[in-house]
């Protein structure tokens, strides 16, 4: 396989996952806010902090408004990171690899682009919203359903699942990180609140009912952070992501500096008591997680992908 | 509401589905029965669900603008297919073969003996101004002394009914791929014009083509490295280029991934670290294709790429100079040439064509400016073209002083009255002009695309089909002679559904 195509696959892989995490996030959040007293709800801001787009948010847009952040994560092309130009950035590497995927991907990644694009306008309104996104996450996943359906499990496939667990490892530590810094004040009258607080964290990433089954305890922090980061089981699990990774990594050649990477990844949470965790601490570990994650994506470039163009020329 | 052919209005033309208004040809009677039936609202229905069809599969072509970067447009489409009888098709197919086989002498003679212009039949002098004879490959013998192995020629018919080949197109012809996916659009939007008529398949394409360039190889192997060439998304034909690498299972790469190393092979850049290529179909120009031998600032290219294909190591299609042929000049001696080289007549002819080289044609231009299309031999002099009977005085004499200048730089052609086909215009059918790209392949044999693409000019009257000008497409149908004349009888059609399954 090239590696420019194996690059590009890789980054179809994350696009289409941060659009569907974006999407969720969204989502989940206009629902906790109906949930919530007025004067306690956190707002819009921290879908902000989760992305991590604070200062290109605040070049553009006045205050952390519902309106405001919506339209930022949803179709600002201005931000890599919203729906819409991940799904076109996604559609425009699909379309450099139009050879190597099967012609239904493309036509489902150009119809998704073409939906998220044509529909916005009621994705923004509050009462089209809800719709909006759950097609988009029901479009991400049928993606991420005919590739698994359909394609070879050669090294493409590799790169496919590499970046998105990759990607999803990612935000799924971010969502954790910027609800648990968010958190209402420790107070009897408001733990009901909270509850619903962590409710939501677990349904961002549908899962919700998993954790009921898996944990059978009732909903609260260290659980649901315990779950998030160390389940082996859950698809979203920071451990399961990278547990598979490892499986993606072990069919490629030249696998040891990457390999070597995501053990040193994976020890960040290995002997971690996540639910003793102060917040401090908590955000400790999901910065040296995102460090961790950075370092395996520049060790899989270095190794496989196509060298930038002026050490090609020194090459040549 | 029916579609009503006695009142289409084709009297003054040639239409390639009717003879004259409510009258078939010999083999569109049930077609035309079956449009009239679905009547013109149903058509444009169909139309707009072509229209649908067309942009969800991302059937596109690319124009690049400075804003927006790269806009994809839907490519397009006119859902009437245009009908060709086979045993037409096959003198057809006959003489681009034979045009082709002429033409791959003729490049092979310019780089080795110039036998050609050693007997007096072309004049040293053209081939001295030509702007795509390439120096750097005199001498070299490509597998089967073929050059042009993909060639698209245009062809047009006259209003009196006569097929001419316009130009052939020996570089980088595009638009294979939109006459494969033109019949896949046209079996989802209009199924039940198939009952009546079954086609001669264009899927073959992909496989025909990836025979050709795998015959190339110059390391006999099971599986030779073939690869796609490609600038990159941001050109035009990109989604081609896509397309045909899926279809044949070859790699797309582009001139970054490809690397020559000092043992003159060339290889690709993969996950597993360098592999070897075999055949490049490339779809770069060849001023692009290496900077060490031509542009040098050219970042489409591969350094080196010049010195593995002189050295054998690796097959170029078409093969680099191969473009000396496709030069409107080149193009006026081509029943020449295959008298010359084939020692038959052509079976296609040309357009007939006046060089200013010879005094007595320049002389006939010069009166008839205003009835006569006259074009630049090739694309360097930058002064276009000069459509005699839409022109200005002003114009016309400008050109009258520029070939009494540069006569050899100059030919001249009649004003053609295009064929025709019917074609949906909003809710009405009506007759739009046509040309047909049909495409040739040539390596160890020859084989010619089952029909082409058929461009339509879907403004009324024009002639320009180009995409990027208002131009269309349209399915391009090769059936047998004797399909019948009438309606074929429900049980019939149900049988040959079956027989289909």
């Amino acid at each position: 396989m090239l590696s420019r195509v194996a690059e590009t696959i890789y980054w179809l892989a994350r696009q289409v996952e941060r659009a569907e995490n974006t999407a969720r996030i969204v989502s989940v959040n206009a629902n906790l806010l109906l949930d919530l007293p007025r004067g306690i709800a956190p707002g819009w801001k921290p879908l902000i902090d989760i992305t991590g787009s604070n200062a290109l948010f605040e070049e553009h847009y006045k205050d952390y408004g519902e309106r405001q952040v919506v339209r930022f994560l949803l179709g600002d092309l201005r931000h890599s990171g919203s729906i819409l130009s991940a799904l076109a950035s996604a559609r425009e590497n699909c379309r450099t690899i139009r050879d190597i995927v099967p012609r239904e991907i493309w036509e489902e990644i150009n119809s998704l682009y073409l939906f998220a694009g044509d529909h916005l306008s009621k994705g923004l309104t509050k009462t089209g919203r809800y719709g909006y996104l759950r097609q988009l996450i029901a479009g991400a996943q049928t993606i991420v359903g005919r590739l698994d359906g359909t394609t070879l499990r050669d090294q493409g496939y590799d790169f496919l699942l590499l970046g998105r667990l990759l990607e999803r490892a990612d935000m799924s530590s971010r969502i954790a990180d910027v609800r648990s810094a968010t958190l209402l004040p420790e107070a009897d009258e408001l733990r009901p609140f909270d509850t619903i607080q962590w409710v939501s964290v677990l349904k961002s990433m549908t899962a919700y009912q998993m954790y009921r089954r898996s944990e059978q305890i009732r909903v609260q922090r260290g659980p649901v952070l315990r779950f998030i980061f160390q389940n082996t089981f859950f698809p979203r699990s920071i451990r399961y992501c990278l547990d598979n990774a490892r499986v993606n990594l072990e069919h490629l050649p030249r696998n040891e500096a990457a390999l070597r990477a995501l053990s040193r990844l994976a020890r960040t949470l290995d002997h971690v008591e996540v639910t003793e965790l102060t917040p401090e601490d908590l955000h400790q570990l999901v910065d040296d997680l995102q460090a961790g994650i950075a370092e395996l994506h520049t060790e899989i470039a270095a190794t496989w992908f196509l060298p930038p163009p002026a050490v090609l020329e020194t090459a040549a | 509401m029916v579609i009503e052919w006695d009142r289409y209005p084709c009297e003054s033309l040639y239409d390639e589905l009717l003879a004259a208004p409510g009258q078939p040809r010999a083999v569109t009677a049930a077609l035309l029965a079956d449009l009239a039936a679905l009547g013109p609202e149903e058509l444009a229905i169909r139309q707009e669900a072509a229209e649908v069809s067309i942009k969800e599969m991302g059937i596109t072509f690319t124009v690049y603008s400075e804003e927006g970067g790269a806009i994809d447009r839907a490519w397009p489409f006119d859902v009437i297919p245009r009908v060709i009888a086979q045993s037409e098709w096959e003198r057809v197919a006959a003489g681009l073969k034979q045009r082709v086989q002429a033409l791959n002498r003729f490049i092979d003679d310019l780089y080795h003996d110039q036998k050609v212009i050693k007997d007096g039949v072309f004049p040293k002098e053209l081939l001295e101004h030509s702007v795509n004879f390439r120096p750097q490959c005199v001498g070299i013998d490509p597998p089967f002394g073929v050059w042009a192995h993909i060639c698209g020629s245009d062809l047009v018919r006259d209003g009196d009914g006569t097929i001419y080949v316009l130009e052939d197109n020996l570089r980088v012809p595009s638009g294979v791929s939109y006459m494969l996916e033109n019949r896949m659009v046209t079996k989802r939007v209009l199924p039940e014009l198939f009952e009546h008529y079954t086609p001669f398949p264009v899927d073959d394409y992909p496989s025909q083509l990836f025979d050709t360039l795998a015959a190339l190889s110059p390391r006999p192997a099971d599986y030779p490295g073939v690869v796609v060439l490609t600038p990159g998304i941001y050109n035009s034909a990109y989604f081609e280029h896509a397309y045909l690498a899926q279809q044949m299972g070859a790699v797309l790469v582009e001139g970054r991934d490809l690397f020559v190393d000092d043992d003159d092979c060339c290889y690709m850049r993969t996950v597993d670290g360098l592999e070897r290529v075999d055949v490049i179909y490339r779809r770069i120009d060849d001023v692009f294709l290496d900077p060490e031998s031509f542009r040098p600032d050219s970042a489409l290219g591969v350094p080196g790429l010049m010195r593995a294909w002189k050295a054998g190591h690796v097959a170029l299609a078409n093969a680099p100079g191969a473009g000396v042929a496709d030069d409107k000049v080149v193009y006026s001696f081509v029943p020449e040439l295959i008298q010359y080289y084939l020692a038959e007549a052509a079976i296609l002819p040309n357009v007939p064509t006046w060089r200013c080289l010879d005094p007595d044609s320049m002389r006939y231009v010069l009166e008839h400016l205003a009835e006569l299309v006259v074009k630049p031999a090739n694309e360097s002099g930058g002064y276009g073209m000069l459509v005699g009977p839409a022109s200005t005085q002003a114009e016309r004499d400008q050109f009258a002083s520029l070939i009494k200048k540069d006569p050899r730089n100059y030919i001249a052609q009649p004003t053609l009255n295009l064929s025709t086909v019917p074609t949906v215009i909003k809710k009405n059918v009506e007759p739009r002009h046509v040309d047909l790209r049909p495409f040739i392949l040539s390596a160890d044999r020859q084989q010619v695309t089952t029909g082409g693409l058929t461009r339509v000019a879907l403004r009324k009257g024009s002639l320009v089909v180009n995409s990027s000008q208002g131009g269309g497409s349209k399915d391009t149908w090769i059936v047998p002679d004797d399909v019948s004349p009438t309606m074929p009888s429900q049980s019939q059609s149900q049988e040959q559904t079956v027989t289909e399954l």
